[in-house]
């Protein structure tokens, strides 16, 4: 176990040096130095090269990227001078709105997800299971923008119950009462998660009724509630585990499109209007952090999937 | 086991003549072909791509709406003369349909033929090599794996321009790992089976033994992934256009169509919306159908006998 958890961490810590030296090698091509927009588009070489030497962006990439690094470390995500501020506080700004709309998602999603991947798996081929999996072939072939789209065009247009914009204030409170204005999009998010969840919950119970303990508890007179109880969920839900822990990067990052089509004010809305002022390093600085994320997501999983299932603790 | 009594057929079933079973011997491919065939939802899948292809292709030499615009003809509903009507410049949504869905397609296809390329070549030299050059190769992988790919397509988009072409290499750069991991998997467990050690022994050098032996038997694993990442691919492109930052007029492809067609939402000209909308869901369908069939068909552990 713990030379699992060494080894483990080590290759997230090699995994995590190599996002940095990719996002870093992005950010050198695309954006190699800020001084145009420091000095204003008018700005003759002379000053830019003369900036530059000042401010280190002439000196050679891999003592730019030993800086770069350090800043990180030191929570330093980079400045954005399209906006005039730092990317951090940008993100201390945003992220909890985001955290919470991706957070009450998954929650949804994967309490909504086990006890319906579990319906399935007991009753697979009939109707029900049929219109179940339809729906979530359906649902997982589609755009995400398609689903809001026909969410605000039924809902806030057709017939206006709830709003067609996510809550813009600034408050916490107000975002998690405002019911209006968060319906849409949580319920948009839910649907398009469940389908990938139910799909995948229905083949993991499957995959454990075929078990033999599964055929044990029913032989030694278990009633079939117990036996779905106490022996299939909690078995069933172990490769959930993975699923959850390959969310956590969605939980701040992953509602782009989401957030840009409410003009729901947090992180994914951030990316898409710096999208459109080219503003390199918040664009990427998010990119990072979604990597940064994933990882840590990984490894997150892989520790409580070996916490969950004694039988793997054995590696 | 030590059990050399014959073993007597199941009840029901009649008894297999003496000297084993007697059938004709089929190919792997063939075998593969007719469960494929006995899979009606993936003969749908198979048959809604083909009439997609057919659609895009072929349909603009057959009928020409105005693709050009005509400021008199401005949202008109569907009717004579333009079947799906037309969008606020005069576009008649029928064939920007048609010709949309070219660029979607040719993405979805390079794309995957790219990353399916690079893949099968990065895993077999990972799985092939071991050691060192392995882990290396496959930390490459992770750390590609863990950073979010829509974002960083998006930003190459938006710094260099978007065409047919350069989305195809962008979104083929990042499809690449997961077939890679696959292949590799597959590569581990094929070059320890006697065929391999075989081919070893006659003399073939490592390349051979990838182009001849190694690769070949990947395949199955390569289309199927090949098949999901088409899907992927125009979901991805979908995205970008309808987010403003995909392809530059003239060339568009449908989730520019859907872009143009929110603006009008409340207006009430849902054939600016719907019918795109669902060309990329029957499109995305019928790829995850395709895909799931195959692995049905190829995979022989899967396959029902």
């Amino acid at each position: 176990m713990t030379a699992y958890l060494i080894r483990r961490t080590l290759t997230a810590i090699v995994v995590l040096l190599g996002v940095s030296v990719f996002i870093f090698l992005m950010l050198h091509v695309i954006y190699p130095t800020p001084a145009i927009q420091v000095l204003g588009p008018h700005a003759n070489k002379f000053s830019i090269n003369q900036w530059n030497r000042q401010h280190g962006f002439d000196d050679p990439w891999i003592v730019q990227y030993l800086r770069y690094l350090n800043q990180l470390l030191h929570g330093n995500l980079g400045y954005s001078y399209k906006l005039n501020q730092s990317v951090l506080a940008l993100f201390q700004e945003r992220w909890m709105r985001s955290a919470w709309l991706s957070g009450i998602t998954l929650f949804l999603s994967v309490v909504i997800a086990i006890p319906l991947g579990i319906y399935q798996a007991v009753r697979r081929n009939t109707v029900g299971d049929a219109v179940v999996t339809t729906g979530a072939f359906v649902t997982y072939a589609m755009p995400d923008f398609f689903l809001y789209l026909i969410a605000i065009q039924l809902l806030a247009i057709s017939f206006p119950i709830f709003s067609f914009e996510g809550p813009q204030t600034t408050s916490m409170v107000s975002i998690i009462f405002n019911w209006r204005a968060m319906t849409l999009p949580i319920v948009c998010l839910t649907l398009l998660d469940l389908a990938g969840y139910s799909r995948y919950m229905r083949s993991a119970a499957m995959d454990t009724l075929a078990q033999d303990y599964i055929k044990a508890a029913r032989a030694k007179g278990l009633p079939e509630r117990l036996v779905l109880l106490r022996h299939l969920v909690r078995n069933a839900f172990l490769p959930m585990i993975t699923l959850i822990g390959l969310s956590i990067p969605a939980l701040l990052a992953g509602n782009l499109v989401c957030e840009a089509v409410f003009n729901f004010p947090g992180l994914g809305l951030l990316f898409y209007n710096s999208l459109g002022t080219a503003d390199y390093p918040v664009l990427l600085a998010y990119t990072l952090v979604g990597a940064v994320l994933t990882v840590a997501g990984n490894f997150i999983a892989d520790i409580s999937l070996t916490v969950a299932d004694p039988r793997i603790r054995l590696v | 086991m030590t059990n050399i009594a014959p073993e007597l057929p199941p009840p029901g079933l009649p008894a297999a003549p003496e000297g084993g079973e007697i059938g004709p011997v089929q190919s792997g491919w063939r075998l593969a072909f007719r469960e494929f065939a006995q899979n009606r939802l993936a003969v749908l899948g198979l048959a809604a791509l083909i009439f997609f292809v057919l659609f895009c292709y072929l349909g603009p030499l057959f009928y020409h709406g105005t693709l050009s615009s005509s400021l008199e003809s401005t949202t008109l509903p569907p009717g004579a003369g333009h079947p799906l009507g037309t969008d606020n410049q005069g576009f008649d949504v029928l064939e920007e349909l048609m010709v949309g869905g070219q660029s979607a397609l040719e993405i979805g296809f390079f794309s995957a033929l790219i990353g399916m390329v690079i893949g099968a070549i990065w895993g077999a030299i990972s799985g092939l090599a071991g050691g060192l050059v392995d882990g290396v190769l496959m930390r490459i992988v992770d750390v590609l794996l863990s950073i979010p790919f829509l974002f960083v397509v998006l930003i190459i988009a938006i710094r260099y321009g978007s065409s047919v072409l350069g989305l195809s290499i962008v979104i083929g750069i990042f499809t690449w790992q997961v077939p890679a991991r696959l292949v590799r998997g597959e590569v581990l467990t094929l070059r320890v089976r006697d065929f391999v050690s075989a081919a070893r022994a006659a003399g073939a050098g490592q390349i051979r033994l990838m182009n001849r032996h190694l690769l070949p038997n990947s395949l199955g694993v390569i289309i199927v992934t090949a098949t999901f990442s088409v899907a992927d691919a125009i979901l991805a492109v979908a995205t970008l256009g309808f987010l403003g930052f995909g392809l530059q007029f003239p060339v568009f492809d449908w989730g520019d169509m859907l872009n143009n067609g929110i603006t009008y939402l409340q207006d009430g000209y849902w054939w600016l919306v719907y019918p795109v909308g669902i060309c990329i869901i029957v499109v995305v369908m019928a790829c995850n159908l395709l895909g799931d069939a195959l692995r049905d068909a190829l995979d022989v552990r899967l396959r029902r006998r």
